[in-house]
């Protein structure tokens, strides 16, 4: 209690408050990387520009951000459906991946089906597996109370090792020279994409996904369970809910959806399964579903201006910038928008005593 | 500045955001009297303590201690200058014994412990003190009240001038407050001072010298106890004169509703919580069932309602067996459940009126269909609901963590008893409310008796049991105790129940 900054809770946060914050962050962030740039030799304005005209600045850029947008808005639609009860779902990225393994599985069983058959199969087996997967980790959390955030990270490696040995081994291509990647899918069993652009359907997927959950949370019976037991598990004892089935229910369907980011990517974009396709999307997903407090319409708009950082970080790659420069600037804004976040929630109280009060003692607050 | 206090505090002024739970309070502290701090809950007397602890820092004001100005920056430095607080929530560790308590963040100590003389020290001033502490014991063996005189002795080794008791009577039995009270008049005799927080008349009346009342953050007036009247400080307290009216209408008594036959349970932890308990409460009838805390209370309430099962025994409601039933198959055969959590079990604190008021009735017919909730019938339900129990909102919408525990209470109450319920299980259903909201609560559990349901209240308030109850059962070590009619019962009586004696023991007339 001596320090002269002390946080205090904002009783509400205003609008205002909410916008200047982010806003404001990535301005420090932006003003911190330049330094860096400088640093090594690089024009901090030329290399902004490069990166925004990446994400942002032309057709192509922001085609290219809603593409990288899409596996985050999925994940991070799933990701929220378990944090609405407090259900600590770290393993998006493996979830992910299995989703990736269920649609490949069809496609490449399936290679002369049509696409009416082939694509609603991928969809299903996609989510199917991705399901699965989060129900192996929620049955023991719900009966036994096993801690899911390290058995749902645990699979994570288990999933990716999986797809490694299936693209290294089994379902290699064998006419593509030994890379650790599968035959290119039929037509039928890849995603339409809009116009010439490389957007897929999967954005259609996403933005039906956030409807449904928005409504069913608002409106359906179980939706207000999920809310009651998220934030009151002994509420919802008291009012006589089962909360081992809705910690299983939550679970898989947040598997699933996390899995249907998986059958969108590998469909509406690879057209094949690859070794190491994801960059993480099943963590940024975390951090996404977090930044948009949980609200699916918040959560594709981040997802977009997250795309976008990473479709700049592409184009000022191309630029010359380093790679490792480039995630490290992706890093500085990550944590200044992160840490700025608390100030939405909080604010800083300063703390001094004024001696010319007489010898009266007085706290003055400033926020 | 007076120059015989030994603190004195002049215009403290404490703000959180959007209250100010202090508004330039003054008050001083002599050596040699117990100075009751008066007031209902909410009124600020636990921020003012906590600002003279050490705890807050006050946003305006000063603090005198022995003439001399201070600025206490934490809890050390007002331990330092020998102010003591025991809590209502004991800060002592289970697993330790007496003296590793007592010791345990004193900065006096050496390298190496020196147990011995601690405990020697310790004995001492249990001894000359009366508190009857045992400096070798673990604190895990204690009861209640040895545990609080624990936390007494802690003060005095401290060397504690001032010693401040937050509501310390809530835990006690009748007979442990009468000895708190000589130990208290004996600190007071040897020129210590006392600052007793409380809400109870009697207690002021019974030990206080002088009686400062805070009402709303603002201190209302400073008077001698020898120049008090109850009605008086109520009144001051209250703002307003305040007669109690909830009366029973008319008493009929119906058929059994509540049966329990040779229940045993266990509690958190698998130790045998309840011990072959029998009781029966009849419609029209309430019934009261008091206890010191740990004795199985919780636990007794926790298996009616569902939320714990037993390990043997029968519990028979309104005619269904209903031992080790699921909630919601209990809350079916029409029981009502008051927990005593009410923040947190009874209500969900983040979600809005609307939300928990339909969260016992969200899956019935009336309030949707299919898989949907109907959002505008659950509105209108609810506004009938706070309508017809007087609850006051700013919002239906707006978390209820915000409203005063009065309120809170009220919009549980208003759920819980909307369905005419056939049993009600209240825990403390008064606890935290202020002299208007108790009152409230109880014209609202005398009403359904009227209507015919059971009652089974669990009270820590032997003159709520007095009250409102029909019969009043005493809860010890898992056990009833005894179990009879309120006319029949008298404090004393209970109290020896309380501590362990049988019915027959305490003869009851």
């Amino acid at each position: 209690m001596n320090s002269p900054l002390r946080l205090e809770k904002r009783t509400s946060a205003s609008t205002t408050v909410n916008l200047m914050i982010p806003t404001i962050s990535v301005i420090l962030a932006l003003a911190i990387g330049a330094l860096f740039l400088l640093g090594a030799g690089h024009n901090p304005v030329q290399a902004y520009s490069a990166m925004f005209n990446g994400g942002f600045g032309s057709v192509y850029g922001l085609t290219e951000t809603i593409v990288k947008g899409i596996p985050l808005m999925l994940c991070a639609l799933g990701i929220s459906l378990a944090f609405r009860m407090h259900l600590w779902n770290i393993g998006a990225e493996g979830q992910l991946y299995m989703g990736t393994f269920g649609a490949t599985w069809v496609a490449l069983s399936f290679p002369d089906s049509p696409a009416i058959f082939v694509l609603p199969a991928m969809v299903l087996m996609g989510m199917l597996c991705g399901g699965i997967w989060a129900m192996l980790p929620a049955v023991p959390r719900a009966y036994l109370g096993v801690n899911e955030i390290i058995t749902t990270l645990m699979l994570n490696y288990v999933a990716i090792l999986w797809v490694d040995y299936l693209v290294m081994g089994p379902w290699k291509d064998p006419d593509g020279f030994n890379f650790p990647l599968t035959a290119q899918f039929s037509d039928a069993a890849t995603l339409p994409t809009f116009g010439d652009t490389r957007i897929h359907a999967g954005l259609l997927f996403a933005i039906a996904i956030a409807i449904i959950i928005y409504f069913a949370m608002k409106r359906t019976r179980w939706g207000y369970e999920v809310r009651v037991i998220g934030r009151s598990q002994s509420a919802a004892k008291y009012a006589g809910m089962n909360i081992p089935k809705n910690i299983i229910i939550i679970l898989v369907l947040s598997g699933a959806v996390s899995g249907l980011a998986g059958m969108a990517e590998v469909s509406g974009l690879m057209g094949r399964l690859q070794q190491g396709f994801s960059p993480g999307y099943g963590y940024t997903g975390i951090i996404i579903a977090w930044l948009a407090k949980l609200h699916p319409g918040a959560i594709i708009i981040v997802s977009i201006l997250f795309g976008g950082l990473q479709a700049g970080g592409f184009s000022l790659q191309s630029s010359g910038v380093p790679a490792a420069m480039v995630s490290m600037l992706q890093g500085t804004i990550l944590f200044f928008v992160l840490g700025g976040e608390i100030l939405t929630r909080y604010r800083i109280v300063l703390n001094f005593r004024s001696k010319d009060t007489g010898g009266k003692s007085t706290w003055k607050q400033a926020s | 500045m007076k120059k015989n206090a030994l603190v004195q505090m002049i215009n403290v002024t404490k703000k959180f955001p959007g209250v100010i739970a202090n508004d330039r309070v003054s008050f001083d502290v002599k050596p040699g009297e117990v100075h009751a701090l008066l007031g209902e809950n909410g009124s600020g007397k636990s921020t003012l303590m906590s600002v003279l602890c050490g705890m807050y820092k006050p946003n305006d004001g000063q603090i005198f201690i022995n003439g001399k100005e201070v600025v206490f920056k934490n809890p050390r430095d007002s331990i330092s200058a020998g102010v003591g607080m025991v809590h209502q929530h004991f800060k002592l560790v289970d697993s330790f014994t007496v003296a590793e308590n007592v010791v345990l963040g004193s900065k006096k100590l050496g390298f190496f412990l020196r147990m011995d003389n601690v405990e020697k020290k310790i004995a001492k001033l249990s001894e000359s003190y009366g508190l009857g502490v045992n400096p070798t014991a673990k604190v895990w063996q204690l009861s209640v009240g040895e545990r609080q005189r624990v936390e007494i002795v802690k003060m005095l080794y401290r060397g504690s001038q001032l010693l401040i008791l937050d509501e310390p009577t809530a835990v006690l039995t009748p007979q442990e407050s009468k000895e708190l009270f000589a130990t208290l008049k004996k600190m007071t005799d040897r020129g210590h001072a006392v600052i007793l927080i409380t809400h109870k008349m009697h207690e002021v009346m019974a030990v206080a010298d002088r009686v400062t009342v805070l009402r709303q953050g603002k201190s209302v007036a400073t008077v001698k106890r020898s120049e008090a009247t109850p009605k008086e400080l109520a009144r001051l307290m209250m703002g307003q004169e305040f007669e109690s009216s909830a009366k029973r209408e008319k008493k009929i008594v119906g058929e059994t509703i509540l049966k329990m036959t040779d229940v045993n349970a266990e509690g958190d932890g698998h130790r045998p919580k309840l011990n072959n308990v029998s009781l029966s409460v009849s419609g029209g009838e309430i019934m009261g069932i008091v206890g010191v805390a740990g004795n199985g209370r919780r636990e007794l309430a926790e298996v009616i309602v569902g939320m714990r099962g037993i390990s043997s025994g029968q519990i028979e409601i309104n005619g269904t067996k209903t031992a080790n039933k699921s909630p919601k198959e209990v809350i079916d055969v029409g029981v009502s459940y008051i927990p005593d959590d009410r923040l947190g079990t009874g209500l969900v604190p983040s979600l809005g009126a609307v939300d928990n008021l339909i969260l016992k009735s969200y899956q019935k017919s009336s309030l949707g269909s299919g898989l949907f909730i109907n959002l505008k019938k659950a509105e209108q339900y609810s506004k009938r609901l706070i309508n017809d129990f007087g609850v006051r909102l700013t919002s239906i919408n707006a978390p209820v963590s915000l409203l005063s525990g009065g309120n809170q209470q009220r919009l549980l109450l208003a759920r819980e008893l909307s369905e005419a319920p056939r049993l009600v299980v209240a825990v403390f259903p008064s606890r935290g409310l202020d002299i208007a909201a108790t009152e409230a609560v109880h014209k609202l559990l005398l009403e359904q008796a009227s209507k015919g349901a059971a009652i089974l209240l669990i009270s820590e308030d032997l003159d709520e049991v007095f009250k409102i109850c029909d019969r009043v059962g005493v809860l010890y070590k898992g056990c009833i105790m005894g179990d009879m009619p309120i006319e029949k019962a008298t404090v004393e009586q209970i109290g020896l129940m309380m501590l362990g004696s049988s019915q027959s023991e305490v003869k009851v007339s």
